[in-house]
């Protein structure tokens, strides 16, 4: 470890949430680091508890959540944060772009209220000012008719604006790390790459670190430096995002790349992972893969596989792929 | 605010204080019997010259719709008719009586808002225990009629503890209050319920909602979320059941003005309904309608001002 801590370390986090009064495991291992200006893709399945991991990064969780582990921030932990220090925290050093802007955009306010208030309400920004700095970003993030889209309510945006408003809303904080919680989700395919690409820029032009959170790992691989892979609460696999079509060492890693469709295979079989995804709650005392792998043995039964390095990457397996994968030769 | 929005609410108020207008004049005429008798009043066999003259006043023998169109064009002008009962004009017996109505729908009405919503919004926001207790003593508000409420408050505040006056509607403004505060609370006791309850459920939906999320995961400091966010984005339904809450009060209004003797146009409909008075029930009736309708169409109007999507799916 070098003598300046990483921009935001997550080390062995664990959450527990109360499920019909008893506290249960969500998240069981999730260990993440992020440099200062890096992109880190966390990839996993519906469920994995991606999104709560990066939640607890904003110190933002349920109500009666309980945490293990440390979320430090340029060294800083999260959860020993006092209400006003993680206030200022969450105003001007992290910001969080969500999954649907629908939702997670107050539909009764008008667009102006709402990207200003996040400079006006936090820093004291005079509103003059703060609407000159928005519309400003709006430009930036490809919103022509800026004055206009101000003065409108979200309803009356399509959804690909609306996520480009929340981006844009993100920014105005200046934050040294962007979080974007499937940012693309819930857009039809072409907005998804207009969205991405506006990302990609204004992480270029600020020098910005960026978590990404998605389920889809070829658009992680593309956009990110380095990918972390979740299964079931625990992250499995950390490796650099060129690796990750040859030199995957995880057969959940393995398994979900020959799982995607592929425009160079055309005609070939899409295949699916046996088995059901798990929660972190139902995880078993062994791997939490062991069930659906193709390569399970007796001791990934009985013993839970710590995460262990191998040069440049890091897998939580006992019996990793060491020879580099060919087109679909990881399946038995 | 879209102006179609504004002028489809404005229309349909006028249509239905009209057809409501229509039913209140030809129920006279659905009544068995010829109408004058009801308008003489009384049960007793009345002077068929006296009959005639209020054939000839009441328009009776002109086709059914001239007849309405003649009272209703009266009743635009204040002319309500006149009551044979009382021997006075419908609009001067109403003109006395409307301001006690006024005073005790007002006090019942503020007192329905300020602790309806304000209690609400505590549960929401404390809740656990507080928000258990306000659900059950707001459930069992709801459940306990105006009239076993109204004979309680006599019986612990007036009797058993001398602190407010049983009966009358009392002098000045001091005494006015202290006179209409049991009949106040009586009335508003039902409906400070529902709106509590509303309230509490709005304010909760929107402490949990994605968009207050966001705000939170900004920084924006915890009285500005509340503000801004949870209490601004809420007050849609609370607006809509504090008018139903306002209209229940004026309708229920008569059971209090007649446990406590304080007057008003509710006890003057009984009284006139029970002499089969018909010029005053009408006159009553009408101005309780366009009351109604005004009230749900400012409600209406207002909501729709704080989140212009109800305007858009109104006007569809």
């Amino acid at each position: 470890m070098s003598a300046t801590p990483p921009l935001l370390r997550i080390d062995g986090l664990g959450i527990d949430l109360p499920l019909d009064g008893e506290p249960r495991p969500i998240v069981h291992r999730a260990d993440v680091v992020i440099p200062e200006g890096a992109a880190v893709a966390l990839v996993g399945e519906s469920g994995s508890g991606k999104s709560l991991t990066a939640r607890a990064v904003l110190g933002l969780l349920p109500a009666g959540a309980r945490l293990h582990g440390d979320v430090a921030f340029a060294g800083e932990s999260v959860a020993g944060m006092a209400p006003e220090r993680l206030r200022r925290f969450r105003a001007g050093e992290v910001a969080m772009v969500f999954q649907d802007p629908r939702a997670h955009i107050n539909p009764a306010r008008s667009v102006g209220d709402f990207l200003i208030e996040g400079l006006t309400l936090t820093r004291g920004v005079r509103a003059a000012d703060a609407v000159r700095k928005v519309t400003g970003i709006l430009r930036e993030v490809g919103i022509a008719d800026a004055e206009r889209r101000m003065r409108q309510r979200p309803h009356e945006l399509s959804g690909g604006l609306l996520q480009r408003v929340m981006i844009a809303a993100a920014l105005a904080a200046e934050p040294r790390l962007l979080l974007a919680d499937e940012p693309t989700t819930a857009l039809d395919v072409t907005t998804q790459e207009e969205v991405m690409a506006i990302i990609a820029e204004a992480r270029e032009a600020r020098g910005l670190a960026l978590l990404f959170i998605t389920h889809d790992l070829e658009l992680a691989a593309a956009v990110c430096d380095r990918i972390v892979v979740m299964y079931a609460g625990s992250t499995v696999e950390e490796l650099p995002a060129g690796h990750l079509r040859e030199r995957a060492a995880h057969p959940y890693t393995r398994a979900l790349l020959s799982s995607r469709p592929s425009v160079f295979e055309a005609g070939a079989d899409l295949r699916s992972i046996p088995g059901r995804p798990l929660s972190g709650f139902e995880v078993p005392d062994g791997c939490a893969f062991s069930d659906r792998c193709p390569r399970v043995r007796d001791r990934c039964r009985s013993e839970r596989p710590a995460p262990s390095a191998a040069g440049d990457s890091t897998a939580a397996c006992h019996f990793p792929y060491t020879a580099p994968a060919e087109e679909a030769g990881c399946h038995a | 605010m879209r102006l179609r929005f504004v002028l489809t609410r404005l229309s349909l108020l006028v249509v239905t204080v009209l057809v409501s207008s229509l039913a209140i004049y030809g129920a006279m005429f659905l009544t068995p019997g010829d109408p004058a008798t009801l308008l003489v009043g009384g049960s007793r066999d009345p002077d068929p010259a006296v009959l005639a003259q209020i054939h000839r006043e009441y328009h009776l023998d002109d086709p059914f719709i001239q007849g309405y169109l003649h009272w209703l064009g009266n009743c635009l002008q204040g002319d309500f008719g006149k009551s044979l009962v009382y021997r006075d004009s419908v609009a001067g017996l109403i003109g006395t009586r409307a301001a006690d109505t006024l005073a005790l729908v007002t006090y019942a009405a503020v007192i329905v808002l300020v602790t309806g919503t304000v209690i609400g919004t505590v549960a929401a926001l404390r809740g656990g225990r507080t928000e258990t207790l306000v659900t059950t003593l707001t459930a069992g508000a709801m459940a306990v009629p105006t009239f076993v409420m109204a004979v309680l408050l006599i019986w612990l505040f007036a009797v058993q503890l001398p602190w407010f006056p049983v009966y009358g509607s009392g002098e000045g403004f001091a005494g006015t209050l202290k006179h209409l505060t049991l009949p106040a609370v009586a009335l508003a006791l039902t409906w400070i319920g529902y709106v509590a309850q509303v309230t509490r459920t709005a304010v909760r939906a929107e402490l949990r909602s994605e968009h207050v999320e966001t705000a939170r995961s900004r920084g924006v400091p915890e009285h500005a979320v509340i503000r801004r966010h949870v209490l601004y984005n809420a007050s849609g339904p609370v607006l809509a059941v504090s008018g139903v809450g306002i209209a229940g009060v004026i309708a229920t209004a008569a059971v209090a003005e007649q446990a406590f003797g304080t007057g008003g146009l509710g006890s003057l409909m009984i009284e006139a309904a029970s002499k089969q008075d018909m010029a005053v029930v009408q006159a009553v009736s009408l101005i309780f309608v366009v009351v109604f309708v005004v009230i749900n169409t400012t409600v209406d109007l207002v909501s729709a001002a704080l989140d212009p999507r109800v305007a858009q799916k109104g006007a569809r």
